[in-house]
């Protein structure tokens, strides 16, 4: 049996605020899987909870790490059980050297039952595996002695996202919008290396995907075998690629008039968020 | 342990002692004698003397201590943290302001640098150094405490650089504190024309929980184009009473990089003085700061450039956990004739716990037209969107706090090119490092 992670009835609140009212998502290793929305629709807090953000409350339903709950771990035990997501919006941590923080996040992610004061992986396999994967990634390695995040462009951080994945070798992958800043050229090589990295998981097999975008570029390589649309905090239809291709091409004006249930509940999503502005 | 050290206070019967067992010039008896004049007719300092308004030292009780003894207990010192991994050109150390040994190798000596126990080497070389005692580079009369070094100084260390020679291995020197101990150590460096030294010293309890009394001073001489790094990590154990005025005097064309890395004592208040007194002088002063449970440390800094075409560069960074405080006052003064100045002033301070608390005092007077004078202060909780992200990458809570905090200090080591230096700090800080709640 694949190993899955599956999301039942989730319901999840920012401060209060009830955003996420029921997504069920089961995603097997060795799947693509498109999440597209509109704006504000849930998709990066989808993404949030899975990760265990502290904000994001789940006030109902389940995930489930191959049968197993996983709400009661920390972000810290979820990246360790092999979760991974390379954000949207990456966060900067100035004075910390990349690469000392992927060997130090590198060595946990890979020993999950390691205790803080225990050896780091050694600095010599370390880098020659760093500086191989930054190679692939067609990265300076000048780039491993800059901090992490800390000024980089906006196609640098995306870049730098998929050279943290590669380097964890997560079993279930979530990419929000890791397309969006990368140059034409840039968005064809994350394509490929994304589809090269599924390929070369822990424990030999491949790696589960779900891939947050508003295009197409970075499912080229990575053809979604079930596409999923979001709105208003769930998601209301899954297809399969035609059902992405249709999206980025003609938009949501079908969805829309097709669940206006979810729509209203959009609409008003987007106007507490702009009148809170 | 019983403490075998019997103090009777800062008595005159005392004085007298002190004085009777050392056999010293008579220009540095007068000096001391009326440093000791002095130190009777001031009362400590109150709260409404503006400096003090912040630090409370109405728990100091000298008449607990006393002037240093002449002998050492035990051989025992602290380990020293800042000689990691260096080769050293010499080493020296005092205990309780007792002389604890000096090296200096041949190489140094043999080129006229001078070098260990500030009280043997001015028994030795008194007309040499004379001159620059009484330039008083510190101000004995300034407060009880300048009075109390000045008169009753025992112990420190002297580096002494004759012109153009230039010391490549750093120098180092150990003050050890026992607890309840004191220590009135006083450091001499002297760098002669075109002379270049790294001197890494640092002050350090037997006990980390260790009390007693440092009331010390640190006189820095940077003649013309001499180029000096002074490196001062204050580890005291968490009951010491830290008292100090630290001055430099930097002389046209000289250079000095000044780091402090402060991290123990109960109540520290310091005095740090840089003084730009010739023309295309420079100064860059780095400070690095921990502290934790309900230990206060209070510096006042100052830059004064008195000379046209000097620069000053000055950042403290602090961490404060639990119920800590830090008070920092910075004051860049400028005067009439120091055009061209080129003036900086930085405090970063980033809270651990909600019940600390971190005073920023930025300050300016400047009395020159022509110049360049900026301050910034920032303070500053761990955000806990980076706490997250590193989560997400595997960090435990707790490590990406350290990791969090070790980074914000990273400004002030990327300045400090000597390894062990920025190494000894981040070690230290990071073990003491704990993890804060959400929130
Ligand atoms: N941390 C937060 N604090 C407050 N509101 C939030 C937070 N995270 C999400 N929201 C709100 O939840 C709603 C969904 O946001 P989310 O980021 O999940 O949308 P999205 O589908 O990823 O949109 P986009 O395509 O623009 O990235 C929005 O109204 C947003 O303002
Ligand atoms: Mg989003």
């Amino acid at each position: 049996m694949p190993e899955t992670l599956q999301i039942t009835n989730l319901h999840v609140a920012v401060e209060g605020k009830p955003i996420l009212r029921g997504v069920h998502l089961t995603i097997n290793r060795g799947e693509v899987h498109a999440l597209m929305g509109p704006n504000g629709s849930g998709k990066s807090t989808l993404g949030n909870a899975i990760m265990g953000h502290p904000n994001y409350e789940v006030t109902e339903g389940a995930i489930e790490l191959n049968g197993q709950d996983i709400l009661a771990m920390d972000a810290s035990e979820r990246a360790r059980a092999g979760i991974f997501m390379a954000f949207q919006r990456p966060m900067a941590i100035p004075g910390v050297k990349m690469a000392d923080f992927l060997r130090h996040a590198t060595t946990n992610v890979r020993n999950p039952q390691r205790k803080e004061g225990e050896e780091l992986i050694p600095m010599r396999q370390f880098r020659k595996e760093l500086t191989a994967k930054m190679e692939q990634l067609k990265m300076d390695v000048e780039f491993a002695r800059r901090y992490v995040n800390d000024g980089f462009s906006g196609g640098e951080m995306k870049r730098a996202e998929i050279l943290q994945m590669a380097m964890l070798r997560p079993k279930f992958a979530i990419l929000d919008e890791t397309d969006s800043g990368l140059d034409v050229d840039a968005v064809k090589l994350a394509s490929q290396s994304i589809a090269a990295i599924a390929q070369e998981q822990e424990g030999g097999a491949e790696m589960g995907i779900l891939i947050i975008t508003h295009h197409d570029k970075l499912l080229e390589y990575n053809t979604p075998d079930f596409t999923h649309v979001m709105m208003g905090g769930r998601i209301v239809e899954t297809g399969g690629v035609e059902l992405a291709r249709e999206l980025y091409t003609s938009g949501y004006d079908r969805i829309r008039s097709s669940y206006p249930e979810e729509a209203a509940v959009e609409d008003e999503m987007q106007q507490a968020a702009a009148a809170a502005v | 342990m019983p403490s075998t050290l019997a103090f009777t206070g800062f008595t005159q019967e005392a004085f007298d002692a002190f004085l009777a067992a050392r056999d010293e010039p008579r220009w540095l008896v007068d000096l001391r004698r009326q440093a000791w004049i002095r130190f009777n007719e001031l009362a400590l300092p109150a709260r409404n003397d503006e400096e003090w308004a912040r630090t409370d030292i109405r728990l100091l009780k000298l008449d607990r201590f006393g002037f240093p003894a002449g002998e050492i207990l035990d051989g025992d010192m602290p380990h020293a943290l800042l000689a990691e991994g260096v080769e050293l050109g010499g080493s020296t150390a005092t205990r309780d302001s007792v002389p604890a040994g000096t090296q200096l190798s041949e190489k140094w000596a043999s080129q006229g640098v001078l070098f260990g126990d500030l009280s043997e080497l001015v028994a030795e070389h008194g007309d040499l150094l004379r001159p620059y005692f009484e330039r008083r580079v510190v101000d004995p009369h300034r407060d009880k405490f300048s009075a109390l070094n000045a008169a009753a100084w025992a112990g420190g260390a002297l580096l002494y650089v004759p012109r153009r020679v230039r010391v490549e291995q750093p120098l180092h020197a150990m003050s050890a504190l026992s607890d309840g101990g004191v220590d009135l150590n006083k450091t001499l460096v002297i760098l002669e024309e075109g002379a270049e030294a790294t001197f890494l010293t640092e002050t350090a309890s037997l006990a980390a929980h260790g009390g007693g009394l440092h009331c010390g001073s640190i006189e820095l001489i940077v003649e013309p184009s001499a180029r000096l790094r002074y490196v001062n990590l204050q580890n005291w154990g968490d009951a010491v009473w830290h008292f100090a005025h630290q001055k430099a005097h930097v002389a046209s064309r000289g250079g000095i990089q000044w780091t402090i890395g402060a991290l123990g004592s109960r109540l520290t208040k310091v005095n740090q003085h840089v003084a730009l007194t010739g023309e295309d002088a420079e100064a860059q002063v780095n400070g690095v700061m921990f502290t934790q449970g309900r230990q206060h440390l209070s510096y006042n800094t100052h830059q004064h450039h008195l000379a046209a075409h000097c620069r000053s560069d000055l950042l403290y960074k602090a961490a404060l956990q639990d119920q800590s405080r830090t008070v920092w006052r910075g004051m860049i003064k400028v005067d009439r004739g120091a055009q061209r100045t080129d003036a900086y002033q930085r405090n970063d301070n980033l809270m651990l716990a909600a019940t600390a608390r971190a005073d920023s005092i930025p300050g300016l007077e400047i009395e020159a037209d022509d110049v360049r004078c900026t301050h910034g202060s920032t303070s500053g909780r761990v955000d806990q969107q980076q706490v997250f992200y590193a989560m997400t990458r595997g960090y435990t809570r707790q490590e990406a706090v350290r990791m969090i905090v070790e980074g914000f200090f990273q400004q002030v080591f990327d300045r400090i090119p000597i390894e062990s230096v920025s190494e000894a700090l981040g070690e230290a800080i990071g073990r003491r490092v704990r993890a804060i709640g959400e929130q």
